[in-house]
């Protein structure tokens, strides 16, 4: 269990004003021209040394991310934007970062930007948080007037700028390059790769697109030294993560902990434990809406990080753990998410615009047990036809939560299906 | 040089070039939808994906840029489950309407639905519809049928220059539009028919007429412009059923305008089907002896120079050389093809070609237009000129009116006094030309058919000459011509030293006692005086309505004909149906003529004449291909007048007697003219 001396939100749940004043008491803005000073690549090998894994849910090294990013610049500008269109089903952890703590962002746009050798930051943040979209201004303008960012940002001789752009709820706007074209002003719709944002991203410009969460460790990171990050958690899976647990446990919570605690011991201790016991738990979707969840058996014993969800075929995403209790209709439950992906998929590229539809209806069906039983086994041929074929990964959320639920609870699906036909049998005599 | 290989064959392609264009250079057919070569890269039908080695998952070939060492496959079972799945997806939402669909037969997903899909269906949901949109008079629209590949949107924004198609909504319930519902007002629109690989957007004069299969095709060349773009006419016996774009890099590339793909109704309405002799002030029919007499009557006792013929802008060369050779037996050289008194030099054909060729726009880095507005006077020329201001790099500037070109430009002034400025090196723009590596200049008729187009030319020359728009290996000089006729013309000599109004005072003074139209009707015909006036054409326009005798002509789909476009290219159309009634090949009318007026012309067969053809103009045996120009000294020096310049095209859709008889176009130019409000979707 993390200890409080690791913790680095240490007002994640608003117990303090969110004010510069405030945070530098909390260690904000701590010496932040020494480590600019130590250089562009001492913060990138520090990132490196430290294991963090990008928190926005695929988990690349971001250390390497910023380590694409050119050296010297072709003409062209830099910059750094802040993925804050926190939209995936189950995850609001970003949000009270910002909203309690938005000096460790602006603090890692500095840093990271630096990094980077952009010349600004933009944070992309959801449009439906507007009152954190007001604080981080507000804390923008605080750190503006105290030279923190800007002309010669903390002394520095760096010049750097933060801005915030809201964007209008669209869930694929999460996506990085289509938040970079709704950046652009455009259309949310995801880009080709290549070219990666890195070589093309806002206006043409080397970009990176990094999580509010992962720019948000990076100071205290560079304070403390990457080996004490990776002193946290295990090989590969280092350091602490902010996971949101809600649903059907007594206590929904934002948590920061180690990364690799168990899922159990992660209910247990800080969200009251599952409504009516562990023993009434049905199963957990373990990192936000696009996972595919796992029921209570391997629930029992697996290891929160990276590697060890995708060993059990499912994967830490953005760590919002859903709970999922026995009162759950669960096929109702996923076919929810799939109406959700229907409704959010952006409608470019074939299989997610024509596939999210198919599998929203059979799945539909599928909760009346209005359906034939090799109707599963073609929507499980469906959800393998969108995934991997897209543009983007949002036919990939799309299929697993489906892909999920045929693994772990077809004989729920075929129940159904029989009691559906049974009834009709009923009614027909 | 990037070496990939694909499916074991080894390919080695230039770099910047994609996987599946290197597939297709390895002989592998890869099947697509959104991808278009003109067209920039969407990805988003993902019908294109291939299996690239130690790739997690299949790649969108059209996107991926093809690097060293890459192995391809595209013959494997994750390939062909991939497109498989592609199909099915493509299909469940696609209604099963073929049978009553224009695209069947020549549809890209039938095909590909054949040849890569599954062959059934497992959709057992509600297929979607989606509400039709209205695009104006030219494009039909089935929405449920699209498949979303952006085809015609990125045609709309990227090549056309006019960004009024997109995509609204997201997922399943995308659509594709024009926002407001209204005409999409660009000259190039129904490019968007070919484009779209589906049935989704059609032609709809041609809607319900026809099926592709049972048309006579035939390859062409378009008379509407003097672009003389590379079209195919489809005909079912005596009709003209629709017409289509062919590739010509050099010429249309595989765009055509509207006006070419849709005045074909025009072809059928007001057409001249028997010869008229006016009795007593009224046109009576005749035949076809009654006729000839009627014109051996009217010329008996007429000297040769008070004989004048006129060609009209759609007047083929075959025609033009025999008219002129049997005026010449008569004693006359008055002939003009000049019709709207264009004051270029038939002495130099340097001087009233597009000497760049229209190909060469793409080399251009400084463009200089004077009196032109290619946008209306050459849509498709106007496209080119786009393209390259796309890729950058280009100064393109304009003297005259200030049009709406689809690019941007700078304005540089509406009249001759700015032409002079940069002649005479007194104008930043001079230096813009100089300091250019292909600088051009493209001067349309609005500089020259004027009182001082010959001054506007000489300056136009000046500039050329001492903006080093003329060197070694290119020629910057260029005339934008109207007529399809034009350089034809010119290069055979039907010019007079008294241009167009020495026929016309001549025929006011009765100095001229007869005067010969072939096709002319952009004359104004009340300047021909009491002279008798024989009218040779396809349709009851301007000239026949003041004509004493009427012969029929055929119109350019008609006839076997020789063209020569802007560049001075030399292009063969060919006969996609029989003229209408009594109506014969134009040539053929005026050898006829011949005979009766004791001149029998020396050519009893279009081969024959072909071969006085070329002893008149040798290089007309280069078929397809611009023979260049020398250059000289031409223009005459002097002060211009202060007039500004005007296009010569008043109506786009409206500019020669096919089109004021088309249905269609007549629909175009009310509503381009917004005299009608558009309707929408809903009000059909």
């Amino acid at each position: 269990m993390l200890q409080d001396k690791d913790r680095i939100f240490t007002n994640l749940y608003g117990q303090q004003p969110w004010s510069l004043e405030a945070a530098r008491k909390r260690g904000d803005w701590d010496g932040t021209k020494a480590i600019i000073e130590k250089g562009q690549d001492w913060i990138i090998d520090e990132m490196k040394k430290s294991g963090l894994r990008g928190r926005g849910g695929a988990g690349f090294p971001t250390g390497l991310k910023w380590s694409f990013m050119p050296k010297q610049s072709d003409g062209r500008p830099s910059y750094l934007v802040v993925n804050a269109d926190e939209g995936e089903p189950g995850t609001c952890k970003d949000r009270d970062m910002m909203r309690h703590d938005p000096h460790k962002l602006i603090e890692g746009c500095l840093l990271a930007g630096f990094a980077m050798r952009a010349v600004a930051a933009y944070i992309y943040i959801r449009g439906e948080f507007h009152y954190e979209a007001d604080v981080l201004e507000a804390a923008i303008d605080e750190a503006r007037s105290a030279g923190l960012i800007g002309k010669n940002a903390c002394g520095s001789g760096y010049d750097f700028d933060v801005f915030v752009h809201r964007g209008a709820g669209a869930y694929i706007c999460g996506e990085e390059t289509a938040l970079i074209e709704s950046l652009e002003g455009k259309k949310g719709q995801p880009r080709l790769k290549p070219p990666f944002p890195a070589n093309v991203g806002v206006w043409g410009c080397p970009t990176t697109v990094n999580n509010v969460e992962s720019i948000a460790v990076a100071p205290t990171i560079l304070r403390r030294g990457g080996e004490w990050f990776a002193g946290i958690g295990r090989p590969n899976n280092t350091g602490t993560k902010v996971f949101c647990i809600s649903g059907h446990v007594n206590k929904p919570c934002n948590v920061e902990e180690e990364m690799g605690i168990p899922l159990k011991e992660l209910i247990e201790k800080h969200a009251g434990g599952v409504r009516g016991g562990w023993d009434n738990l049905l199963a957990i979707i373990p990192g936000g809406s696009s996972v595919p969840l796992l029921p209570k058996a391997i629930c029992d014993d697996v290891l929160m990080d990276f590697d060890s969800l995708r060993a059990q075929r499912s994967g830490l995403g953005t760590a919002a753990v859903i709970v999922m209790d026995k009162s759950t209709d669960v096929v109702r439950a996923i076919a929810r998410l799939s109406k959700f992906y229907k409704h959010e998929s952006c409608g470019q590229c074939t299989p997610c615009r024509e596939g999210t539809g198919w599998m929203w209806r059979v799945m539909e069906r599928l909760v009346r047990g209005e359906a034939e039983k090799r109707e599963i086994d073609m929507l499980l041929e469906v959800t393998t036809q969108v995934e991997g074929h897209t543009i983007c990964a949002l036919g990939d959320a799309a299929a697993w939560p489906i892909q999920g639920l045929i693994r772990h609870f077809r004989g729920e699906i075929e129940s159904r299906i029989d009691a559906y036909h049974g009834v009709q049998q009923v009614a027909a005599e | 040089m990037p070496k990939l290989t694909v499916d074991g064959i080894e390919v080695t392609v230039e770099p910047g070039t994609t996987v599946l264009q290197a597939c297709e250079l390895a002989g592998k057919e890869i099947p697509r939808f959104c991808y278009h070569e003109r067209l920039s890269i969407a990805g988003n039908c993902r019908m294109c994906l291939v299996e690239q080695e130690k790739a997690p998952k299949p790649i969108a070939s059209c996107a991926m840029p093809a690097a060293d060492g890459m192995v391809i496959k595209t013959d494997t079972p994750l390939v062909k489950k991939a497109r498989e799945g592609v199909m099915e997806f493509l299909l469940i939402n696609h209604p099963l309407d073929c049978p009553i669909c224009d695209q069947g037969g020549e549809c890209d997903l039938q095909d590909q639905s054949v040849g890569y899909g599954k062959g059934g269906s497992r959709y057992d949901e509600n297929k979607r519809a989606v509400k039709d949109k209205y695009m104006g008079p030219l494009v039909a629209t089935t929405m449920t049928r699209c498949i979303h590949c952006t085809r015609c949107v990125r045609f709309a924004t990227e090549v056309a220059g006019v960004p009024e198609l997109g995509a609204i909504g997201r997922g399943e319930d995308m659509q594709i539009t024009t926002y407001l519902e209204k005409a999409f007002s660009s000259e190039l629109s129904g490019n968007v028919i070919d484009l779209c690989p589906v049935g989704a957007l059609t032609s709809k004069p041609y809607a319900f007429t026809a099926r592709s299969w049972e048309l006579r095709k035939t390859d062409s060349i378009d008379a509407m412009d003097a672009l003389g773009s590379n079209i195919r006419v489809d005909a079912r016996g005596p009709e003209v059923m629709r017409i289509l774009p062919r590739l010509n890099e050099d010429v249309n590339e595989e765009w055509i305008s509207d006006k070419t793909r849709f005045a074909y109704d025009g072809l059928k309405r007001r057409r001249l089907d028997r010869p008229y002799v006016r009795v007593n002030g009224k046109l009576q029919e005749a035949s076809w002896n009654e006729a000839f007499a009627a014109i051996a009557k009217g010329l008996k006792g007429l000297k040769g120079e008070q004989i004048a013929a006129i060609a009209g802008d759609m007047a083929c060369a075959e025609s033009m050389l025999a008219l002129k050779d049997l005026l010449a037996a008569l004693g006359s050289a008055n002939v003009e093809c000049r019709q709207d008194g264009a004051k270029v030099d038939p002495a130099h054909r340097a001087s009233y070609l597009f000497n760049s060729t229209i190909a060469g726009i793409d080399q251009a880095d400084a463009i200089l237009i004077v009196g032109s507005d290619p946008r209306h006077e050459a849509a498709v020329l106007n496209a080119r000129i786009r393209k390259r201001f796309l890729r950058g790099n280009v100064k393109i500037a304009v003297i005259g009116e200030k049009l709406d070109l689809t690019y941007r430009y700078e304005h540089l002034g509406s009249g001759p006094a700015v032409l002079k400025a940069i002649a005479d090196g007194q104008h930043a723009f001079a230096e813009a030309l100089k300091g250019a590596q292909n600088p051009m200049i493209i001067l349309g008729q609005g500089a020259l058919a004027r009182p001082d187009g010959d001054v506007v030319l000489g300056l136009a020359w000046q500039v050329a000459d001492r903006c080093g728009l003329v060197k070694d290996g290119w020629n910057g000089f260029n005339v934008l011509h109207t007529a399809a006729a034009r350089v034809a013309g010119l290069d055979l000599g039907f010019t007079s030293a008294g241009n167009v109004d020495g026929i016309l005072t001549g025929a006011q003074s009765q100095a001229i006692k007869a005067v010969y139209l072939l096709g002319a009707d952009e004359i104004n015909t009340a300047n021909l005086g009491a002279a008798f006036v024989i009218y040779q054409g396809s349709h009851g326009d301007a000239g026949a309505k003041r004509a004493d005798v009427i012969l029929p002509g055929a119109a350019y789909t008609e006839k076997d004909a020789v063209w020569v476009n802007t560049e001075g290219r030399v292009q063969l159309g060919r006969r996609a149906a029989a003229p209408p009634g009594e109506a014969r090949e134009d040539w053929a009318i005026i050898r006829a003529l011949s005979e009766v007026l004791g001149h029998k012309l020396p050519y009893d067969n279009q081969a024959a004449l072909r071969r006085r053809m070329l002893e008149v103009a040798p290089h007309f045996s280069a078929v397809d291909r611009v023979t260049p120009a020398a250059w000289g000294v031409f223009g005459v020096n002097g002060m211009p007048n202060d007039t500004a310049f005007q296009s010569p095209i008043g109506d786009f859709y409206l500019t020669n007697p096919i089109a004021r008889a088309s249905a269609t176009m007549a629909e175009c130019s009310s509503i381009a003219r917004g005299e009608t409000l558009a309707m929408t979707g809903s009000d059909d």
